[in-house]
């Protein structure tokens, strides 16, 4: 019997160990996922919420077993806020205007979408560049491209501030030095130029500030992409322009639909220089869902229902981009 | 169709690298089915990508029929080269992949598709022209890459290594489908690989090229009987040729350092002749295949004591350890020796080969 029982402890263990692992594995899972869906669900049921149960105590979570969800605070979003006292409640809602959210949100769609559409196709020519030609220098350029992500943005604020309040002014005194009239007369024509409060500023800015990752992101595919592929075109007769739009892009496209993901959440989310520079027109949704903060009582339910809003084109665009994200590049047919 | 004229080409990577093809000249016949052979870094890759117009070589010209093809992007040489791993289009089904080189010619679609199935039907692919290559087996990528190659009729076929990615079996069908192909389209072909087998089989002509510079080039008999330098007599042959430091001595007659292994030439009077410096340091080769065993007590040139046995089946190969040497011996396989054994070799005099260990080159007497 001793024998028996030593046979059973020992295949047993094993077991027990894999079962551990098991459970630690889907602990660690599930308590990874709560911990980051929380704050998403709390704001989402925060939307849902009358005013008076927002700041309830002790807070309530369920919808429909706590309490009764409204869309109120959807309604809010597109309304400015209340008039003084004094109005009767009927005549509040009656004169109550639309708010700024419409026009940010369509600022935000326009900003970002071309912000992405160019960075990602400048990004992209340039990193098929560096992965394909021999450049004079190529690692300096690179390592250069790569050092503007190393500074914190807000350390440039002042400077991009100042560089965009009035480039037209700056070009406008330089010009005025050269003695001959009609150049005179452009730097005069030009000179209350800005590059603040336009589509054309912030989108130069976020163009900037996404170009350095889609050139390295997109180097990194283009190095995996066989050279093989367009030499093959351009040895059928292909110029090698016709080549990268054949063969190459198609290839790389899942990629530059993964790299352009995270340029579209970077424009999106993007706030303090947009904040600064386009404070009086083409102001993007972040500053303001700052700006319905408000100074005195916050309004939570609004400024949720804000944020779940301004959250659904980005899962929307993200859910259509999943095949591609997961499909990665395809390399089948070429054996290494 | 056309010839290919190379003239003293050379190319160098890099300001500070050496150089990767160095001066090769080559001459390559309408027609003709030339292999470059030669071990891995040697040149003979990017000597095919020269004359593709992928590479600009640093110097010498490349003449392709009459027309001195230097400045000419790849895609106006008129050839078709196949990739080592194919380099099929991921995207596009077996079918777009074959016709993708006509449609760079703008052709109409009727023939685009008559001459897809028609080299579809020569390649027996026409069951898997709508798939994509992705998924297919090698053999049947090779034979989509041949197509695309094929399809557009080009003056010159350039092919880097196409077999090697296929197993053993196929690529002994291939090798003879290959040959085949290229006789009845009777098209000049370019073929590099490293497999001597492959070259031996296919070739009209080798050209084997070793550290950038061509070391000899002829037909495949020509570089197996008559090795001009000593890299083409161990590169070519298996077992390699058996190759001994040896001088002359004051006899007439050849010995190794130590003097174990002496083995004295009729013609040693012509091969003095051909040597400035009596004293120069020369290889001795022979093939395994061109020495005899003798068991005899005392029979034998060279005596030496057999150390390795190789039954192959079809013949079993001895190492026999002369001195310092170790010479390889073909023999029938019924000839039974144990390891241990001292037997006596015989050359075939008529086949052995004298080298000059100096210049590398062979001295012919």
């Amino acid at each position: 019997m001793t024998t028996n029982t030593q046979i059973t402890r020992t295949s047993n263990l094993p077991k027990i160990i894999h079962y551990a692992k098991e459970f630690l594995f889907w602990f660690v899972l599930i308590a990874t996922f709560l911990f980051s869906i929380f704050p998403l669900y709390w704001m989402f049921i925060t939307s849902l919420k009358p005013r008076t149960d927002v700041e309830m105590t002790p807070p309530t979570f369920m919808p429909f077993v706590d309490y009764q969800p409204t869309l109120d605070n959807y309604v809010d979003v597109f309304l400015k806020d209340r008039a003084g006292a004094g109005f009767a409640e009927a005549d509040q809602e009656a004169t109550r205007k639309i708010s700024e959210f419409p026009t940010t949100l369509t600022n935000s769609v326009i900003i970002t979408t071309v912000t992405t559409i160019l960075a990602v196709l400048m990004g992209t020519l340039a990193a098929y560049a560096f992965s394909r030609f021999q450049i004079k220098g190529e690692a300096d350029m690179r390592f250069f491209i790569l050092s503007t992500r190393m500074l914190p943005p807000v350390v440039v604020l002042i400077p991009v501030f100042l560089m965009f309040n009035q480039p037209g002014e700056l070009v406008n005194n330089a010009l005025q030095n050269i003695p001959i009239s009609f150049i005179q007369a452009f730097g005069e024509s030009i000179k209350d130029f800005s590059l603040r409060n336009s589509y054309i500023g912030i989108t130069l800015l976020y163009i900037t500030f996404g170009l350095p990752f889609v050139v390295w992101m997109m180097k990194g595919f283009f190095d995996e992409i066989p050279k093989e592929y367009e030499e093959a075109a351009m040895m059928d007769g292909y110029s090698r322009l016709e080549a990268i739009w054949k063969i190459v892009l198609p290839e790389a496209f899942p990629a530059m639909l993964a790299t352009s993901v995270f340029v579209v959440i970077t424009a999106w989310n993007e706030f303090v220089f947009v904040l600064l520079l386009n404070r009086d027109n083409a102001t993007t949704v972040p500053p303001f869902l700052f700006s319905i903060l408000g100074y005195g009582q916050v309004e939570w339910g609004r400024t949720a229902a804000t944020s779940v809003l301004f959250l659904i084109p980005i899962i929307v665009f993200t859910f259509l981009a999943r095949n591609h994200l997961l499909r990665g590049v395809t390399f089948g047919a070429v054996r290494r | 169709m056309a010839e290919v004229k190379i003239k003293n080409l050379s190319k160098r990577f890099n300001l500070d690298s050496p150089l990767a093809v160095d001066g090769v000249n080559l001459d390559i016949a309408d027609g003709e089915f030339l292999v470059l052979l030669g071990p891995s870094g040697c040149g003979k890759t990017t000597t095919l990508r020269c004359i593709a117009g992928l590479e600009t070589q640093t110097e010498g010209e490349i003449y392709i029929g009459d027309q001195l093809v230097n400045g000419l992007p790849a895609g106006e040489r008129d050839i078709a080269f196949v990739f080592q791993f194919y380099a099929l289009y991921p995207h596009l089904s077996a079918y777009d992949n074959v016709a993708f080189p006509l449609r760079a010619q703008n052709l109409q679609k009727d023939e685009v598709d008559q001459r897809v199935q028609q080299v579809a039907k020569l390649l027996r692919i026409e069951k898997i022209l709508k798939r994509r290559p992705t998924g297919l087996p090698s053999g049947e990528q090779q034979r989509i890459a041949l197509g695309r190659a094929i399809i557009r009729r080009p003056q010159v076929f350039l092919m880097d290594e196409p077999l090697t990615n296929l197993d053993a079996a196929l690529r002994t069908d291939m090798r003879v489908e290959l040959k085949h192909l290229q006789a009845d389209m009777a098209t000049t072909m370019i073929y590099v690989t490293h497999d001597q087998t492959e070259a031996l089989s296919m070739a009209h002509r080798i050209a084997i090229m070793n550290l950038g510079v061509l070391q000899q080039v002829g037909t495949p008999l020509e570089v197996y009987n008559h090795p001009a330098t000593l890299f083409v007599a161990g590169f070519i042959g298996t077992p390699p040729m058996n190759l001994i430091n040896c001088h002359l001595n004051g006899s007439n007659s050849l010995s190794d350092e130590s003097g174990a292994f002496t083995i004295s030439i009729s013609e040693i009077q012509n091969l003095k002749s051909k040597i400035q410096n009596p004293n120069a340091p020369l290889m001795f080769g022979v093939r395994s295949e061109d020495i005899s065993v003798d068991t005899a007590e005392g029979a034998g040139e060279v005596r030496g004591e057999v150390i390795v046995r190789e039954p192959l089946g079809d013949e079993t190969i001895y190492e026999v350890e002369i001195g310092q040497n170790i010479i390889r011996v073909k023999t029938e396989p019924t000839l039974i020796l144990n390891t241990g054994d001292n037997v006596g070799l015989n050359f075939a005099h008529d086949r052995i080969h004298i080298f000059d260990a100096e210049s590398q080159k062979a001295i012919k007497f």
